[in-house]
């Protein structure tokens, strides 16, 4: 990289010059910035700002341009310049909008102003433009894993794209779960009545398509690379095995039904009269459309009834939490087997809330209900057998009372249990004494806990598979990203990522089907493809440095780092997101990326002038991440909300990226009070990096030491969690921290 | 009733053969909005919501038996507000009707009452004898509170005749439509298709 020319442009448009004195800027951007150029423009984001800008790039050698104008998510269009770094002090939303406009306040507004473009050139100086590694494949082939109706939905749209895909089925023919069905939930106008599932077609499409190659009775034996450049050991029924190359990998390895076995009230297991939905789509098949039969004693079935909710959407031990979300349609679709055999059989499903999904969901109910369907509000209880009929004991919710129904055949609407493999994140599970629901076996530990077996087997630092949810569906980011798991380049569609539907599902593999492309093109270029699309930069390490600690390899929130055979960590662009968690993570501060360091930031940290400590002026640091919380602070600066002039702001790429020595050198270079704001953490994370607001949070709980060393209060530093419709919170945690500042004196350590 | 018949589907559908409007009752989703929206639910023996699932629940007689579907005043709330468009009113009334041909009406029911009150004093002549009518509701529940009530409407009785909205000359019959006998046959053949609708 040739030598690098900062030039400093201050803008004076909305508002700029008439609040700040921007020559004063510009005389700062120079001297203590370090200039080369400092223009001031009265309206920098029109043509004429942007073209005196381009000249200056394409004329006198600028490689390093510092805004003084808007945030850095405004006039994003404008302000695309290429082959440069761009640093953006954010005076409009971070500093005129917040502050107001009167004489009081002028020095200090004006003080803020003069630190962002000190801290802007600073990060100047310490950044260098990012380019890509030399690590790239291209390999235009996604590998389906699983050949059910999303797997072959996903794979027939590679192909439709253009691209190629290898369909690989663990059992000897295609279909999954859709071909055990007799008919399907419709999926067009009028929903009226169970419609052909169409996996016949699908499997014919698929045979017939050139770009996909199929392998049945095949699983994974070993999965290693990079998107761009995946390898995979292929195990077929022989014993043999083969290697193939691709691009992404789409895991559509589906669900296997909740074991009613489990439900013991429901007599499941005890007569073949009760079943699940799944045997009753086995029973629907041998009937074919004549009247269903049950199977104990081969006697038409004259009256049915489908339990709802069973073993799931209860916190009981040992059922699902969650709502599988197919089922009510399916039991609706089911009755509708026994009604259009014969109408007079009677079909009652019993539910505590009917929950049909879906455009067509609730003209579904409607058409169920209009055939005859009896669909009662109820809590089943028990069912029991007497003399070979079946007795359902329910609680009639409508009518609060108890009633004994007798039936002829038991319908349980179990839940959907992802295929996700192998639950790399498990703690063996304590055994409890006191458990109520577990079998003697279990307590003595004589059943051995089900192994799971490895769907993808990945030859990765943290695990053979994918990242999991509590719920056992694989991690993606539910709000925001729904087809990303934690490991790039790996998509999951279809019931393995949630409980879906047919229609839903096919919907998820198209969706995993564009983001397979997405990733395959963008890697092969050295670009990221999610969340931060486009960028080129990416760890690397000084090797000298390291010492092989193995905290990066352990806390990349998405397995990306491996270690070499010495515990070297290797990074693997193309899996890396960009997130800095490992920049943070290291404790010898040897990981960087080209355009955001420990110096980039730690650079702007010390830029800031400190008054001394009899000014009055204390200085608050807010580590805010760029994704949730900085947009929430230029929001407040939209609305006009007001907070402390004393606060210098600086955008984290997460919250996981920050580095303790940015926190200890703000206190030991006489920062009053810090503040990191990251996103919701836990379970229902917000986090765009999953991991990264969780890590700075357990980090920040070991900060205490440092300020105790330091003889500082705790109560100096926080750590929050901020969402981005925090507008009106985050002025608040800024004014509590000034107050706090205030009541704690200012920091003795300003020098 | 038997065992077996609880919740069975043969309830249903004597009301859906018999009830006017009574194929709607399936189309309930149990959601309770007409329950909430009635402004005499309170008053009532089951609120429609209630009725509905008892329908499926197959009591048949608690519910044909029941004073609940009497006391509906016809306000056309739950119509307006069911999100299923199910005519609760109409089903309301005609469970009350079927429950009356069947001989089911619980006894002094007030409603009930009235109704037949109207219905014998209508069908004589084709025309309302509004002297009649009110004595005869005074007199409904026994003569010594007709007395009562009577003197207690004595003022307003007098100042209707002074006025001419009161004919005392009704007491002995009051006018009737032009052809009372077309008329008494026209009812005669509406009692006989209605017989043939009676399962």
């Amino acid at each position: 990289m040739a030598d690098k020319k900062i030039a400093a442009y201050i803008c004076q448009g909305c508002g700029l010059g008439e609040r700040l004195d921007t020559a004063q800027l510009a005389k700062i951007a120079k001297s203590e910035g370090k200039a080369a150029i400092a223009k001031q423009h009265e309206f920098l984001c029109n043509a004429n700002g942007v073209q005196m800008i381009q000249n200056d790039i394409d004329n006198e050698g600028v490689t390093h341009v510092v805004l003084g104008a808007c945030s850095r998510r405004a006039k994003t269009d404008a302000f695309n310049f290429q082959n440069i770094a761009l640093m953006r002090a954010n005076l409009r939303e971070g500093v005129i909008w917040v502050r107001p406009d009167d004489e009081d306040n002028r020095e200090t507004t004006q003080e803020m102003a003069d630190d962002y473009i000190r801290m802007a050139c600073a990060e100047a100086k310490f950044v260098d433009i990012p380019e890509s590694s030399n690590e790239q494949g291209l390999n235009r082939t996604v590998m389906v894993v699983g050949g059910g109706v999303t797997g072959m939905t996903a794979a027939l749209e590679t192909a439709k794209a253009g691209y190629n895909a290898i369909l690989v089925e663990k059992t000897g023919a295609l279909g999954g779960m859709a071909a055990k069905l007799y008919k399907s939930i419709p999926q067009s106008a009028p929903y009226s009545t169970p419609a052909d599932s169409g996996v016949a077609d699908l499997i014919a499409q698929v045979n017939s398509n050139d770009r996909i190659t199929v392998h049945l009775n095949a699983t994974l034996n070993k999965t290693s690379g990079a998107p761009g450049r995946f390898a995979a050991d292929i195990r077929i029924e022989s014993g043999a095995t083969f290697t193939e190359q691709f691009g992404a990998i789409i895991q559509a390895s589906g669900f296997k039904p909740y074991d009613a076995r489990k439900l013991p009230e429901f007599s499941f297991g005890k007569t073949p009269d009760v079943v699940d939905q799944l045997g009753l789509e086995a029973l629907a098949q041998a009937a074919n459309g004549a009247p269903i039969k049950r199977p104990s004693d081969g006697k038409e079935v004259k009256s049915v009834v489908f339990i709802q909710c069973a073993g799931q959407r209860s916190e009981k031990q040992g059922h699902l939490s969650y709502c599988s979300g197919h089922c009510c349609s399916t039991s609706i679709k089911q009755a509708m087997y026994f009604k259009q055999a014969n109408p007079d059989t009677d079909a009652m499903v019993v539910y505590t809330d009917l929950r049909t999904p879906g455009a067509g969901g609730e003209d579904f109910y409607r058409n169920g209900q209009q055939q005859g369907i009896t669909f009662t509000k109820g809590e089943a209880r028990t069912v029991t057998i007497n003399d070979g009929n079946l007795t359902v004991k329910f609680k009639d919710l409508i009518l609060n009372e108890d009633v004994d129904m007798d039936t002829d055949l038991v319908v349980l609407a179990t839940g959907m249990m992802p295929n996700s493999g192998v639950d790399i994140e498990a703690t063996p599970a304590k055994l409890d004494e006191n458990c109520k629901d577990c079998s003697n076996d279990e307590k003595s530990g004589a059943v051995a806990p089900v192994i799971q077996e490895s769907v993808l087997n990945l030859d990765y630092r943290q695990g053979l598979d994918l990242p999991q949810l509590v719920t056992g569906f694989t991690d993606s980011h539910f709000i925001c990203f729904p087809y990303e798991t934690r490991r790039t380049g790996i998509y999951t569609a279809g019931p393995v990522r949630r409980p879906m539907d047919m229609l839903q599902a096919q919907d998820d593999a198209c969706g995993a089907a564009m983001k397979a492309i997405q990733v395959i093109e963008n890697s092969s270029k050295g670009l990221a493809a999610h969340p931060r699309v486009g960028d080129l930069s990416f760890p690397r390490f000084r090797k000298e440095g390291c010492t092989q600690c193995k905290r990066c390899t352990v806390e990349c929130p998405f397995g990306a780092i491996n270690e070499d055979e010495q515990g070297y960590p290797q990074f693997n662009e193309s899996r890396c997101r960009r997130c800095g968690t490992c920049m943070g993570a290291c404790p010898v501060r040897v990981i960087s990326f080209a355009n955001y360091s420990i110096d980039s930031v730690g650079q702007q940290i010390k830029a800031v002038d400190m008054p001394d400590e009899y000014s009055e002026k204390p200085r608050i640091l807010v580590l805010a991440c760029e994704n949730d919380a900085y947009p929430a602070l230029d929001m407040a600066g939209m609305n006009r909300e007001q907070y402390s002039a004393f606060v210098r702001i600086i955008p984290v790429r997460c919250l996981g990226s920050v580095n303790t020595i940015w926190i200890t050198d703000a206190l030991n270079s006489g920062y009053d009070g810090i503040i990191l704001m990251g996103c919701k953490k836990g379970d229902d994370y917000q986090c765009h990096f999953v991991k990264g607001s969780e890590l700075a949070h357990i980090r920040m709980s070991k900060i205490d030491d440092t300020l105790t060393t330091l003889n500082l209060e705790p109560a100096r530093v926080a750590t929050y969690e901020v969402a981005i419709t925090d507008m009106h919170r985050v002025p608040q945690l800024i004014n509590d921290m000034a107050a706090t500042v205030l009541r704690c004196g200012m920091s003795p350590f300003k020098f | 009733m038997s065992n077996t018949a609880k919740y069975r589907n043969d309830f249903l559908k004597e009301v859906e053969a018999n009830v006017e409007e009574g194929e709607w009752v399936k189309m309930c989703m149990q959601c309770g909005v007409c329950a909430g929206s009635c402004p005499l639910g309170n008053a009532w023996e089951h609120t429609p919501q209630k009725i509905f699932m008892m329908i499926r629940a197959g009591k048949r007689d608690e519910v044909l038996s029941s004073d609940a579907m009497w006391m509906c005043t016809s306000c056309y709330n739950c119509i307006v507000r069911c999100p299923r468009e199910v005519p609760i009113t109409h089903i309301m009334h005609g469970l009350a009707h079927y429950a009356k041909r069947l001989g089911l009406v619980p006894a002094n029911q007030p409603t009930a009452k009235f109704a037949q009150l109207f219905w014998n004093n209508l069908s004589k002549r084709g025309r309302i004898n509004e002297l009649t009518l009110g004595l005869g509701l005074y007199f409904m529940n026994g003569f010594v509170e007709g007395i009562k009530t009577s003197i207690k409407m004595q003022s307003l009785g007098l100042n209707m005749i002074k006025t001419g909205r009161m004919n005392v000359m009704e007491i002995f019959g009051g006018h009737s439509v032009k052809d009372t006998s077309g008329f008494h046959a026209m009812l005669q053949k509406a009692e006989e298709i209605e017989a043939t609708r009676i399962k």
